[in-house]
């Protein structure tokens, strides 16, 4: 029965890269003419799981049956002769050559040795009928919008592969008109019995198109259900990592409550980006900020750190008004940012640990003022001690650093600011556990000595342990905020679907 | 009009108003007879060109075909003084080595992830170092089978003559446009141009289709010495310095993007043509600076770099309002 019915089965697939692990024994099932929705946070390891499939990535561990039979692809031509075809967010079409290039390269229609074009664009127009698509094939790629350039990757998906179709993210770009005219392409498939994957972070699509879902989170599975029998909560709940057990905010009134507010911000907001809030912050207190993903978490960090400039309201600390225009600003009112990808905005890999975090303080200096080659090693002596972090010395290039051990690196790059606001952004995203407790203990340790701290983190568990405060957020906008004993995982949790079920009705 | 031949429209009504404008001024331009010599003339260049533009289209620079030209040349020259072999197998030995030449950058810039840039750079003090090894001296070449090839011509009405080599180089650049239009090894090279992670998803060759590109534009430097060798009658290793900048300028005159995907070979020819009617007109006009023609070109160079960029920010735009 499950032979018949399962086109694609993963077993027990296992990914390791240095430092992390980013699947750990997944299992997952597609069936024969079927949407299945592929959900979780960033980092949770969905599109490691899709390259696995594609094989864009070689797994280190498990089975791969496509059709009954084992499948190993070494790369996504392989797949794709294998009938796994794999539709990205980025179109991965040229744009310089015609829609039926585009079609059919690599296999273009040939008579006497040469291309037959008349009959590879005669082709490509009776192909993209069958997608109700009567477009110029003669015309390039560039010249049509996004939504039709990803209707024709999907025709050429489909029409190399037919097998099993992966769509990730294609709705990123997309308005509701050409997401509703892909969702009709996409059921036409399906009861063409193609297996399709369906990965997005709008869960509206989700309960829209697909008929199962599974949700990864941190490398690991969380579970397999029925769209049907999933209530929006608890699909909520199995992203973020609850089990809905009732917490006990026994310790949080202590947490820096009833100190006097240090840095206050109104109406601060920029459009199209976040919409403005309002946003009080004490002294030696953590605001942890909550969302799915695409919610304006990371916006919000950005907005408060300068990176991106409020176009409203204002900031002020202690009475005294903020110049936040840009992060050096920023950087000058004695602020300080984690960024969520520490490898693409934070670490600079090529240099050496005391680099990296002498880094802003020089920063904050200017380049006229060094710090002397005698004061880095001792600020890299101190954080690496301080901080536990793990390197053999502080010359040592920080790429080769495991991913806790960088993140660490970051931190001590702030705090030898002397930050009075630090924001963090996904502090604990792809980290070992080990590091994991240590980060938090720090966080604590932070606080406690009187820094203001913003964390933004998808682990609500940590969220709760740490926050006094927590800000919910949905759809680029502050929506609920949860002080003292509703700061539970609990209450987190249905605060975000409370707010995405307002927004649907 | 499909936006896409702009630049080649453009180049096309550049070259007929260019010879409007001679013609209005020295009648005698319009004639046979400075339609062959300009053909002859650009001979060597527009064979190169050709090779130019596929390595330009794939988004990649060959510097060293100057250089390689160079080596044919000296290479021809010493081996007819040197043996008595037929001047036809020195030939297919030159081509086997220029083309070889190619095909070994084009697997190290493949292989080994390097810029075509410095790869090319360095194939090109090789080749002109190779040839200097060859011989210093400007060798002359009097096998009588070359006074035979450069006597072979077909005659125009009204006296101009295209001779074997200017006959060649059309030949050279009707195959070219066959190649990049009508087979999937010219398919592969605009994809390349496209974007090589792009191309590679979608199942491009990217390895066979570089080497491929690089041993083209080395089997036609190659040509080109030949040609060359055949047009002065010598081999000199000081000769055809920079001749792969003039190639690029023809390529990017004749309306091919510099960053690869989009152009014709079409259009190398008139961006040659151009380029030989400059000269042309020096020479009827007698008293300017043949320097003239450097400058011209120079201001042709930049008035199509700024058309490209503006084609590439309207499509742009409109493709966001569509």
């Amino acid at each position: 029965m499950q032979a018949s019915t399962s086109i694609l089965s993963a077993t027990a697939i296992d990914k390791i890269f240095p430092g992390a692990r980013a699947l750990d024994g997944v299992d997952f099932s597609l069936h024969r003419g079927e949407v299945h929705a592929l959900l979780g946070e960033n980092g949770a390891g969905k599109s490691t799981l899709v390259k696995c499939l594609t094989g864009a990535y070689r797994r280190d561990g498990g089975r791969i049956l496509l059709d009954g039979a084992d499948v190993d692809p070494q790369s996504t031509l392989e797949a794709q002769n294998l009938g796994i075809g794999t539709v990205y967010q980025e179109v991965n079409l040229l744009p310089n050559l015609t829609v039926a290039e585009n079609l059919f390269l690599g296999r273009q229609p040939k008579r006497f040795g040469f291309i037959d074009s008349r009959d590879m664009n005669r082709r490509a127009k009776a192909l993209l009928a069958e997608y109700d698509l009567d477009i110029d094939v003669t015309a390039e790629l560039a010249a049509y919008s996004v939504a039709v350039q990803q209707v024709i990757a999907i025709a050429r998906a489909v029409d190399l592969s037919g097998k099993v179709l992966i769509l990730d993210e294609p709705t990123a770009s997309l308005d509701a008109h050409e997401v509703a005219m892909l969702f009709r392409i996409v059921r036409r498939l399906k009861a063409r019995g193609l297996g399709i994957i369906f990965i997005t972070h709008f869960l509206e699509q989700v309960y829209d198109i697909s008929d199962r879902i599974t949700v990864l989170r941190n490398g690991k599975l969380v579970g397999t259900r029925a769209t049907a029998d999933l209530p929006r909560r608890d699909l909520i709940a199995m992203m973020l990592g609850r089990e809905l057990v009732q917490e006990v905010a026994a310790e949080h009134g202590a947490k820096g409550e009833g100190g006097e507010v240090r840095f206050r911000f109104r109406n601060f907001g920029r459009k199209g980006h976040i919409q403005a809030f309002d946003l009080d912050v004490r002294r030696g207190e953590v605001v942890g900020i909550a969302g799915l993903l695409g919610s304006g978490r990371t916006e919000t960090a950005e907005i408060l750190f300068g990176a991106e400039r409020a176009d409203s309201g204002t900031a002020e600390a202690d009475g005294r008004t903020l110049d936040l225009s840009s992060p050096r600003s920023a950087i000058r009112e004695k602020f300080g940012f984690c960024p969520e990808d520490r490898k693409v905005d934070g670490i600079i890999g090529d240099l050496s640990v005391r680099e990296n975090i002498a880094l802003a303080l020089q920063a904050r200096r200017g380049w006229a003022r060094p710090i002397s080659r005698s004061e880095q090693d001792r600020l890299a002596d101190d954080y690496i001690k301080a901080l536990d972090i793990r390197t053999s010395d502080r010359e040592k290039p920080i790429r080769l650093l495991s991913g806790g051990n960088q993140q660490k690196a970051i931190l001590a790059r702030w705090l030898a600011t002397n930050p009075d606001f630090l924001i963090l952004d996904e502090p604990t995203r792809g980290i070992d556990v080990g590091a994991h407790a240590e980060i938090i203990r720090l966080i604590e340790e932070l606080c406690g000595k009187g820094m203001s701290l913003i964390v933004i983190s998808s682990e609500l568990e940590e969220l709760v342990a740490y926050s006094s405060r927590v800000i919910v957020l949905r759809d680029r906008a502050h929506v609920a905020e949860l002080v003292g004993n509703q700061v539970t995982t609990d209450g987190i949790v249905e605060a975000i679907a409370a707010s995405a079920g307002k927004a649907d009705a | 009009m499909n936006p896409r031949y702009l630049p080649l429209t453009a180049t096309i009504a550049i070259f007929l108003i260019a010879y409007a404008v001679c013609i209005a001024q020295y009648p005698n331009m319009l004639s046979t007879r400075v339609i062959g010599n300009l053909l002859t003339d650009n001979a060597f260049l527009g064979i190169a060109a050709v090779g130019m533009t596929f390595v330009i289209l794939s988004g990649g620079i060959d510097l060293s075909i100057g250089a390689v030209i160079a080596f044919t040349g000296v290479f021809l020259a010493v081996l007819l003084q040197a043996t008595s072999i037929h001047p036809l197998v020195a030939f297919v030995l030159a081509l086997a080595i220029t083309t070889a030449f190619g095909a070994l950058m084009g697997a190290i810039i493949h292989h080994l992830e390097m810029p075509p840039f410095i790869v090319t750079l360095a194939g090109m003090f090789l080749a002109r170092g190779m040839a200097f090894v060859l011989s210093i001296d400007s060798i002359p070449i009097k096998h009588p089978f070359y006074a035979t090839l450069k006597s072979a011509y077909y005659k125009l009405p009204g006296g101009g003559r295209i001779t074997l080599i200017g006959g060649l180089m059309l030949l050279v650049f009707a195959l070219g446009i066959l190649i990049a239009h009508r087979t999937r090894f010219g398919a592969n090279v605009y994809a390349l141009g496209g974007g090589t992670a792009t191309a590679r998803l979608m199942g491009v060759p990217i390895g066979g289709t570089t080497i491929g590109i690089y041993a083209l534009s080395g089997f036609l430097a190659g040509l080109s010495g030949i040609v060359f060798s055949l047009y002065t009658s010598a081999g000199y290793s000081l000769a055809t310095v920079g001749v792969e900048l003039d190639a690029i300028a023809a390529v990017v005159i004749g309306g091919t993007l510099l960053t690869g995907g989009s152009g014709f070979i079409a259009g190398t020819l008139v961006g040659i043509l151009i380029q030989g009617l400059i000269q042309t007109y020096i020479t009827f006009d007698g008293s300017l600076s043949s320097w003239w023609t450097k400058i011209l070109i120079g201001l042709l160079l930049f008035a199509f770099i700024l058309l490209q960029k503006g084609l590439i920010h309207v499509t742009d735009r409109r493709r966001r309002h569509a």
